[in-house]
C-alpha cells in the first residue's frame, strides 16, 4: 500500500479510537463552546471597538474560540496522543513494522487538522445561531488558510512537545503547563487592549497571539480587503516548522523509562 | 592405494571451518556484538550465526542482555560495536524492505487500545506487501472467539496471543519472539508451540526467548545461553544436555524394607530418597527391580528421568556467575 492511503487509513482508525472514547469525543467538542458561552457571559455581549467600527463581544470571541480549537485540536490532542502511544508502547511496535514513520504521524496529524475543522464549524454554527455573528463569506479563502496553517503548525508543536514529555503521567503538565499561560495573554481569551506593553511585546514571540490576530482578521465584519494577514501567519509557519525541525531530531519511539 | 575423501570431516569440523556451507544460508550474522548503557556493559561480545528456517532459543538469566541483543538485531537499538546482518540488511538502518520481511513481538505488551482484536489485526495486515487473512492469524493463536473484543478488556495472556497475531501477520520469513508465552495458560502454551511448529515446517526463521526450558527444549533446533552479556554455551537441547544417554534413577528407601542389593557408589541417600546419576540405566535398575520383585514389593516413588535443559542451565548459569564478577 502507498504511503499516502496508509496515511489516510491511520486516520480512520484514529477516529474510530476517538469515538470508542465517548467522554473524550463529547468533551473535545464542547470544550470550546463552553468557552465562548461563558467569556461572552463574563464580559457581556457588548460592543467592542475593531478595525473600522465596532462588534459585538461574541464576534470577538468567535473568532477567537474558532483559532483556540484548532490550537487545542493539533497542539494539545497531538501532543497527548503521540506521548501516550509513546509511553504504552505502541509508537514502538508499529515501528518494527513496514508502516513508515511520516504516514503514521501523518495520519494523527491529518486526524486532528480533521477535528480542529469540525471544531471550527461548530463554535461558527453556534455563534451564528445564538449570538447573531456574522461568518466570514470574501474573507472565507483567509479564514481557511490561517486555520490550514495554524493546524499544520501546531499539530508539529504538538509532536515537538510529546518528544520532552518523559512519560504518560506527566503528559497533561507538561503540555498544558506550556500552552495554557500563553493563551491567556495571547488575546485569545481576554482583550488585551488594556494590557502593559511587555506582556503584549512578550506574547508575540510566541504563535498565539498570531493566530489569534489572523483569524479574527479573517472574521471582521469590517474587514475591507481580503482578510489576509501574511506577516502574522509567517511567524505561525515558522513556529511550526522549527517545532518540525525539533521533533524530527529529538523523535523517539521507545517509552521513556 | 586408498585415499580418503578430501572432504571426510567436513560435518564434524563445521563449527572449526570458517566458511559456512552455502546451503545453510544465514538468516542473521552477528560478530563481536557489543553495547554499553552508560558505564555498564550489557552485552559483552557475542558472535551467533542463525541459519534460514531455523528455530533458535536464546535463554539466560533476568538481565543477561537478552532483549538488548534480540532489539538490536530487530534494528531498535543501536549498537556499540559489532558486525550485525539480518536477511543481508543491516538492521540499525531501519529499510523498510527489511522489515516488510520480518515479524516482531517485543518483551512488553502494549496496553490500553479502544479499536478490537479484529480491527487491530486488520490495522496491521494494511502494512504488509502479502499478510496473512486476519481470521487465520488470529486462529493461529486461538483469539478467533474474542475477535470483536475490545482490546483492552482481553485478559492479561489474551494480549499477549494479540501480540503473537500481529508478529505473524506480515507472514514474515523471520520471526522474533521475546518471551511470547510469558503469561499463557499451559494450554495456550502448547498451541504457540504448534504455532512455531507450523512455521518452522513452512521454512520460516524464529529466534526466540524465554525463561520456559521446556519450551526451548521442546521448539528450538538449538539454543543459546547467555549470562552477563556473553554466550556461555550454545548446542543442539541434546549436545547440551550431554548425548551419553545420562538419566537419573529416584525413589523412595526407608530402611526398614530389608537391603537392598549394593548402589552405585555415586547414588546419594538422602532422607529416605535414593537419587542415582547414570549413563547406564537399564543395568542399574536391573539388580534394583529384580530384587524388588523378588521381596514381593514396590519401590515406591520410582522415577527414571533424562537430566532436563533446566539441570544444565542451572549448572552452567550458576558456573558462569562465579567467574564473572
Ligand atoms: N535502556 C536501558 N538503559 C540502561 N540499562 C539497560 C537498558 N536496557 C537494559 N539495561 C540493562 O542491561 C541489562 C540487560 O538487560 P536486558 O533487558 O537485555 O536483559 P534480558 O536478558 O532481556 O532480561 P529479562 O530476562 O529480564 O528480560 C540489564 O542489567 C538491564 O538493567
Ligand atoms: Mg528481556
Amino acid at each position: 500500500m502507498s504511503g499516502l492511503r496508509l496515511a489516510l487509513r491511520q486516520v480512520g482508525y484514529e477516529n474510530r479510537s476517538m469515538r470508542r472514547n465517548p467522554a473524550s469525543a463529547f468533551f473535545t467538542a464542547i470544550f470550546p463552546l463552553i468557552f465562548l458561552v461563558v467569556f461572552t457571559a463574563v464580559f457581556g455581549n457588548r460592543e467592542i471597538p475593531v478595525e473600522g467600527g465596532t462588534t459585538s463581544m461574541a464576534t470577538y470571541y468567535v473568532a477567537s474560540i474558532a483559532a483556540y480549537s484548532v490550537i487545542n485540536a493539533c497542539y494539545t490532542n497531538v501532543a497527548m496522543n503521540v506521548a501516550f502511544a509513546q509511553d504504552l508502547g505502541q509508537l514502538k511496535r508499529l515501528r518494527g513494522t513496514p508502516l513508515p514513520a511520516w504516514a503514521l504521524l501523518g495520519g494523527k496529524v491529518l486526524h486532528a487538522v480533521l477535528i480542529g475543522l469540525v471544531l471550527v464549524v461548530i463554535v461558527a454554527a453556534f455563534g451564528w445561531v445564538f449570538y447573531g455573528v456574522d461568518l466570514p463569506t470574501r474573507t472565507l479563502p483567509a479564514a481557511l488558510l490561517a486555520l490550514a496553517v495554524g493546524s499544520a503548525a501546531f499539530a508539529a508543536m504538538g509532536i515537538a512537545v510529546a518528544t520532552i514529555v518523559p512519560n504518560s503521567d506527566a503528559a497533561p503538565a507538561v503540555v498544558n503547563g506550556i500552552m495554557l499561560p500563553l493563551t491567556f495573554i495571547s488575546d485569545l481569551f481576554i482583550p488585551m487592549q488594556s494590557a502593559p506593553e511587555w506582556l503584549t511585546t512578550f506574547a508575540s514571540l510566541f504563535p498565539l497571539r498570531h493566530m489569534a490576530i489572523a483569524v479574527r482578521t479573517a472574521f471582521n465584519p469590517f474587514e475591507s480587503g481580503l482578510g489576509y494577514e501574511p506577516m502574522h501567519l509567517a511567524i505561525v509557519a515558522a513556529w511550526g516548522l522549527a517545532a518540525a525541525l525539533f521533533a524530527s531530531r529529538y523523535f523517539r519511539w521507545e517509552p521513556r523509562r | 592405494m586408498w585415499s580418503p575423501p578430501c572432504n571426510v570431516g567436513s560435518t564434524v569440523t563445521t563449527s572449526i571451518a570458517a566458511p559456512e556451507p552455502p546451503t545453510r544460508e544465514l538468516a542473521i550474522r552477528v560478530r563481536g556484538l557489543r553495547r554499553s548503557y552508560g558505564d555498564f556493559e550489557a552485552v559483552r561480545g557475542l558472535d551467533l550465526d542463525i541459519h534460514r528456517g531455523e528455530v533458535f532459543a536464546l535463554l539466560g538469566p533476568n538481565g543477561a542482555g537478552k532483549t538488548t541483543t534480540v532489539e538490536i538485531i530487530e534494528g531498535y537499538r543501536p549498537r556499540s560495536a559489532g558486525e550485525v546482518t539480518v536477511l543481508g540488511f543491516d538492521p540499525a538502518l531501519g529499510e523498510r524492505a527489511l522489515r516488510e520481511r520480518v515479524g516482531i513481538v517485543l518483551q512488553e505488551t502494549v496496553a490500553d487500545q479502544y479499536l478490537t482484536v479484529l480491527e487491530m489485526v486488520q490495522m496491521f495486515t494494511g502494512y504488509f506487501p502479502h499478510p496473512l487473512e486476519p481470521q487465520e492469524a488470529l486462529a493461529l493463536v486461538g483469539l478467533s472467539e474474542q475477535a470483536g473484543t475490545r482490546v483492552r478488556r482481553l485478559s492479561g495472556g489474551q494480549r499477549r496471543r494479540l501480540d503473537v497475531a500481529l508478529g505473524i501477520i506480515g507472514d514474515p520469513e523471520l520471526l522474533f519472539l521475546d518471551e511470547p508465552t510469558t503469561g499463557f495458560d499451559p494450554n495456550a502454551r502448547r498451541e504457540a508451540w504448534d504455532m512455531v511448529r507450523g512455521l518452522r515446517s513452512l521454512g520460516k526463521t524464529v529466534l526466540l526467548t524465554t525463561h520456559y526450558l521446556d519450551e526451548a527444549q521442546q521448539l528450538a533446533d538449538r539454543v543459546g545461553i547467555m549470562a552477563r552479556g556473553r554466550l556461555i554455551a550454545l548446542g543442539t537441547p541434546d549436545e547440551l544436555m550431554g548425548t551419553g544417554g545420562a538419566a537419573i534413577i529416584e525413589f523412595e528407601f526407608g530402611g526398614s524394607e530389608g537391603t537392598p542389593p549394593e548402589l552405585p557408589a555415586n547414588a546419594i541417600v538422602e532422607q529416605g530418597r535414593v537419587v542415582i546419576h547414570t549413563t547406564e540405566p537399564t543395568r542399574v535398575l536391573a539388580p534394583l527391580v529384580a530384587w524388588a520383585a523378588a521381596a514381593g514389593r514396590e519401590l515406591p516413588g520410582l522415577r527414571v528421568v533424562r537430566p532436563s535443559l533446566e539441570d544444565v542451565y542451572l549448572e552452567l548459569v550458576a558456573r558462569a556467575e562465579e567467574m564473572t564478577p
